[in-house]
């Protein structure tokens, strides 16, 4: 097969502390094949965001990698220095952070801010940017994108900045975004118009997209593989539908049926006990023991990796018994 | 969840035609000098409801339409403008007054962030007797004790957890010490501001089990306030839609999900995203709420009504008796909306 767009290699993400390091990240591993969706699900402190910060080069000091590889079309991207990393941020992987209202300079306006973006990146005249900034704001579906090029954020609603977020994203033709939580900070009516938008953009640019949420619901409509993760690992990586029609891992399973639907008739929510372990004390073995209902004595003592199952992985060892039974037959 | 209440009894909360109006004018100077008149904003504009014993009636509406702004003029966090609330019968005046002080027991609040309403530098049971010594239910400090220790067992943390600080408890954790608080007074009716929304998926399921739990338990009435409808449909008997201040439609809670009567009921449960991969197709909403201190003339809708006409344009809409419940839109009343049945 061809060489994947994104390949990151058992990505570890340390925070040093005095009482040693935390690790937030703890060898996750995933491709991404170009034009692919892939959603990134779990609840906070999963590492979801950390793993996206980490391929885009925006780790907060002092969280840093202490091991592994990210790959971007065969090219080693995550030890790169600042200056070079900063030819591939905004112009090969653009970035659509949770709340537009912080990720827009409010002093400046959005005429400046898109122009920016292209000419650091492109070869173009103050005109040419000018007009391709305008062609983003038409194509992210912003009313008289040239007049209101010249507003400045406050002057546009939530929803809109968002638009204009995702056309800044995808400004300097990228061939990955990385959208954190697009969603989370607009209400239901417009989620899905801005869901509408970024999918369509992705799709029209070619750009391939990894789309961090907790919500499950738009992942569902979103994207074409969902890794879940827990407690800084992948517990389950696979074609969306299957692993929301029949998922394997306990914790995803638990998760599905925790979230409230439109259609459910049942009166009691299924729920996990407890929540997810602090990083001080990830107990041993798979981290999701204890609470798991489904728990056996090798669960307490190793971790288990990314077992293939039918056509995804999972990270339990319920399944390795299968697979070897298999084998043995 | 049974519906103990009979037609005949009287609602425990009354309200009607709430308004609260907020002065958002620049500050006096600056008004002179630009020749600007002041500017009021309508928060919620009349507004009225029952809620019956032991039911949970939800509110739902995006950001901006309202729905806590009526959540604190019910526990008199926020003086309404006009319109009256009865509890049991009787008017609420929030004052300190004798009479008001015994109604004030009988209810009480959870909000939305366990983050911000616990006091940091308290302890769990502190927290958690506060609201009896306040509201004097109880003197005794070894019963209070006795008390805080029951509750914090009914809420699923264990007693020692009342001697150490709310920093050392997860967010779900700490929104059940603030349902032991809100239960410490033995209210009958408890106002609930969006209190899973800033939990993750898998804790906000434990919250709202609890809380159906408490409430079968303790014969609780909840207003419950949310913008997630999938877990209103959870959560309520019935269900009131607030857009713009106003609320537009009401209605039984299974029935609102089968028969939207309100076209913006009807965008809102498009717009939920479709989870059981039913091949459903979220529908593209038009545009945003518009600013609340310049609303749309006529019915607040109209302009990303797919319904609207001249009338919708010119009138604001009355309430019309509908199939499920009631609704005001000109549309629904004329019975030119076409029926929108989900299977």
């Amino acid at each position: 097969m061809t060489t994947p767009l994104l390949s990151v290699r058992d990505l570890v993400i340390e925070f040093p502390t005095r009482h040693g390091p935390l690790t937030a990240v703890d060898g996750v591993s995933f491709d991404l094949a170009a034009g692919e969706v892939l959603g990134v699900v779990g609840e906070s402190g999963a590492g979801k965001s950390l793993t996206g910060s980490a391929i885009i080069g925006l780790l907060d000091p002092p969280g840093h990698i202490a091991s592994g590889e990210i790959y971007l079309k065969g090219e080693r991207i995550d030890n790169l220095r600042a200056e070079d990393m900063r030819a591939i941020r905004g112009r090969r992987i653009g970035m659509v952070f949770q709340d537009p209202l912080t990720s827009l300079n409010p002093l400046y306006t959005i005429a400046d801010q898109l122009i920016e973006t292209i000419r650091t990146h492109l070869r173009l005249s103050e005109r040419e940017a000018r007009q391709r900034a305008i062609g983003l704001l038409d194509d992210v579906g912003i009313p008289a994108a040239s007049r209101r090029i010249d507003d400045y954020p406050h002057q546009f609603s939530g929803g809109m900045r968002q638009r204009v977020v995702i056309a800044l994203a995808l400004a300097a033709e990228p061939e990955l975004v990385i959208a954190d939580e697009p969603t989370t900070a607009l209400d239901v009516s417009v989620q899905a118009q801005i869901i509408d938008v970024l999918k369509e953009q992705c799709t029209q640019h070619g750009a391939s997209v990894i789309l961090i949420t907790h919500d499950m619901g738009v992942i569902a409509e979103t994207a074409d593989r969902v890794a879940v993760m827990y407690s800084g690992r992948i517990a389950e990586i696979g074609p969306v539908r299957e692993i929301i029609q029949n998922a394997k891992h306990p914790y995803t399973s638990g998760l599905m049926g925790s979230i409230p639907t439109l259609a459910q008739e049942e009166d009691r929510l299924v729920q996990i006990p407890g929540s997810m372990p602090r990083l001080s004390d990830i107990p041993p073995g798979c981290p999701f023991n204890p609470r798991c209902d489904k728990v056996f004595d090798k669960c307490r003592v190793q971790r288990p990796a990314l077992i293939p199952v039918e056509n995804r992985q999972v990270a339990c060892w319920l399944y390795e018994e299968a697979t070897t039974n298999e084998v043995a037959t | 969840m049974s519906k103990t209440s009979t037609p005949a009894e009287t609602p425990l909360l009354q309200v009607s035609n709430l308004t609260r109006i907020f002065d958002v004018s620049k500050p006096w100077l600056n008004r002179v000098v630009e020749r600007e008149p002041k500017q009021f904003l309508r928060a919620v504009d009349n507004v009225s409801f029952e809620i019956r014993k032991g039911e949970t009636l939800a509110l739902v509406g995006e950001s901006g339409s309202g729905k806590s702004t009526v959540a604190k003029m019910l526990v008199g966090l926020l003086d309404p403008s006009e319109g009256t609330i009865l509890f049991d019968g009787q008017p609420m005046i929030m004052n300190s007054s004798e009479r008001m002080m015994e109604l004030r027991k009988r209810f009480q609040m959870i909000f939305q962030s366990p983050y911000a309403s616990l006091n940091p530098r308290w302890k769990v049971a502190d927290i958690i007797a506060e609201p009896m010594i306040v509201l004097g239910v109880e003197k005794d400090s070894a019963k209070i004790e006795a008390r805080v220790d029951d509750l914090l067992g009914l809420v699923g943390l264990s007693a020692a957890d009342g001697s150490k600080f709310p920093h050392e408890f997860s967010g779900g954790q700490r929104q059940r010490i603030a349902i032991a608080r809100a239960l410490s007074s033995s209210p009958e009716f408890i106002v609930c501001d969006e209190p899973t929304s800033a939990l993750d998926v898998s804790v906000q399921a434990q919250i709202l089990n609890l809380m159906r739990d408490l409430q079968d338990q303790l014969g609780l009435t909840y207003l419950f306030i949310s913008h997630d409808l999938s877990v209103v449909r959870h959560m309520a008997n019935r269900i009131g839609v607030l857009y713009l201040g106003a609320l537009v439609e009401i209605a039984d809670s299974k029935e609102l999900f089968k028969a939207p009567q309100h076209p913006y009921t009807r965008m809102l449960l498009d717009a939920v995203p479709d989870l059981e991969m039913t091949g459903r197709q979220r529908k593209e909403v038009e545009g945003e709420i518009p600013n609340p201190i310049n609303p749309p003339s006529g019915c607040t809708f109209h302009p990303r009504c797919p319904f609207a006409n001249d009338r919708c344009k010119r009138e604001v809409p009355l309430w019309t008796q509908t199939r499920t419940g009631v609704a005001a839109c000109h549309g629904v009343e004329e019975g030119r909306i076409p029926s929108a049945e989900m299977a």
